[in-house]
């Protein structure tokens, strides 16, 4: 009898990535692989790494706030707000309520917009390519929005530390709500296209579970969370920048499948609408800039302020000792910690599904990596 | 019933189907022919920057105080003055900025306490060698050459 060869082996690993284009950037996965199912998998990360938290030791408070844009590209406002808050909190300052209001309705529109590069690019990892050209028109009017008010569409640096540096542009208010009530109709549409779909359902439905239990312990946040059943969103849970004056639902799903997460996400996007709507009724007048002086200069402290971005729970911890630069920053990037539940929805699965269920986290790889 | 007969008349493939056909209209074109259509900037875009001149008499705005050089997080505008003796003021003599390392924040517009130095809706930056990425005085008051296509 010859010898066992590596070709008689039942299982074969198998790299996936930093290439791959449905790994949504520079992931590599390794898989171990029984034919194909999936026996286990592994995360290489940080192909991206910039050292995004040690440039913040060099910088002044000012001068940081524009890489924070860089770590989540694709929600660089969110990144930014939640900079500004951690900052806000060290200082002691709280934005005027016009700040606010203008800061409300940009981050829900980063969240639209973020959430429908998602969706577009999951389906696009599916097989279904139409829904993606219909997402990116809908982006480039949140996009224009961004790029009118702050003169930059991606990496936008939109928010200032104590309020805005820039005044609400003559017509943004009509061209909010014009967007918000073309937008309405544009995810019907999408859900015409997908929901009762009999592929994206056969691909969906059941992939990937992952359950309230697991999610608590892994830390996960977001919409992977509001999926398994808890009705858990910091906007409600613990509000910031005005968030409480805002009347919307957090939608929840009970499976914790891919299907259901897809779902909570669509339902977001209608209740960011419904927020973006309220706020611009109403924007308060008066200054957009807190009174913080010319050179920030925190007191001696520390502060760790979460908010809701459209992936989950992302905190900004700010170390300060007094001098004119942060002592230390640590971001909690909600990409990273949810990227962890990768090996326990994915073990047990087929190889097909890895493609759905990396999508459907909702990874963006400047910030796993930063 | 009539789930089976949803499935098999394809009823959710056709409603799929039937969204894709209503986007057809030529109405509903949103590609831009970007070289030959030029897009519409915002008026704050922040691209290309600019050192603005007096239009009457050419000279310079800037003071050469150097906040946007503290201002800017990559350190990339160097700024160097002289004294003048006569009038006892500083004199901007060479400023140099580097678009390759620019991320157009726009900190350094911000800083500015004389709206000298700006971020224009120029966004055509691209050179054929790095060196013409690092713009000097001339570069930054003329703006860059207009670009031409041939298609």
């Amino acid at each position: 009898m010859p010898e066992a060869t590596f070709l008689d082996a039942n299982e074969l690993v198998l790299n996936m990535g930093p290439q791959h284009p449905s790994t949504h950037g520079v992931l590599r996965v390794i898989l171990k692989l029984d034919g194909e199912k999936i026996l286990g998998t592994e995360c290489v990360i940080g192909y991206l790494h910039r050292g995004v938290e040690k440039i913040g030791e060099n910088r002044t408070y000012a001068m940081f706030a524009p890489y924070v844009d860089r770590m989540d590209y694709v929600a660089a406002v969110s990144n930014g707000l939640g900079y500004c808050l951690a900052v806000e909190k060290l200082l002691n300052v709280e934005a005027p309520p016009r700040a606010q209001a203008v800061r409300v309705i940009l981050t829900e529109l980063n969240r639209i917009a973020s959430h429908l590069l998602w969706l577009g690019t999951h389906a696009l990892d599916i097989g279904a390519i139409t829904p993606l050209f219909y997402v990116m028109r809908e982006r480039e009017e949140i996009l224009n929005i961004f790029e009118a008010y702050c003169g930059a569409r991606l990496t936008t640096h939109a928010f200032r530390i104590g309020g805005l540096q820039y005044e609400v542009y003559e017509g943004m208010e009509k061209q909010v709500k014009a967007f918000c009530k073309m937008f309405l109709p544009r995810v019907d549409e999408y859900e015409e296209l997908l929901t009762e779909n009999r592929i994206w359902k056969d691909r969906l439905v059941g992939v990937g579970v992952l359950t309230a239990e697991q999610c608590k312990q892994f830390g996960v946040t977001g919409p992977l969370l509001r999926a398994a059943g808890v009705k858990w969103d910091l906007r409600k849970a613990q509000p910031y920048s005005g968030y409480e004056k805002y009347d919307f639902e957090i939608p929840t799903r009970p499976n914790g499948d891919t299907y259901d997460r897809y779902i909570v996400r669509i339902q977001e996007m209608r209740q960011s609408v419904r927020i973006i709507e309220q706020a611009v009724e109403g924007i308060p007048e008066g200054p957009i800039l807190a009174k913080v002086g010319k050179v920030i200069k925190p007191p001696v402290g520390e502060a760790y302020v979460s908010i809701e971005a459209p992936k989950g729970e992302l905190g900004y911890f700010i170390v300060s000792d007094g001098s004119t630069q942060p002592y230390r920053v640590r971001v909690r990037p909600p990409s990273f910690v949810n990227l962890q539940a990768l090996d326990t929805m994915a073990r047990g699965g087929l190889v097909a599904d890895i493609v759905a269920i990396i999508g459907t986290i909702d990874i963006v790889l400047g910030e796993v990596d930063r | 019933m009539r789930k089976l007969l949803r499935t098999v008349f394809l009823v959710d493939l056709i409603q799929g189907l039937w969204v894709t056909f209503r986007n057809q209209h030529p109405r509903n074109i949103y590609t831009e022919q970007y070289p030959a259509q030029r897009p519409r900037i915002a008026e704050r875009y922040r691209g290309a920057p600019r050192l603005n001149i007096n239009p009457e008499t050419g000279e310079t705005l800037c003071i050469a105080c150097d906040l946007c050089a503290l201002a800017c997080p990559e350190n990339l505008i160097v700024v160097s003055s002289e004294r003048n003796k006569q009038t006892r003021r500083k004199e901007l003599t060479t400023f140099t900025y580097d678009i390759s390392r620019c991320m157009f924040c726009g900190l350094c517009e911000d800083a500015c306490p004389v709206d000298a130095l700006e971020l224009t809706q120029d966004f055509e930056l691209a050179s054929y060698t790095r060196e013409g990425a690092i713009w000097d005085r001339q570069m930054l008051e003329e703006g860059p050459k207009p670009t031409w296509y041939r298609y």
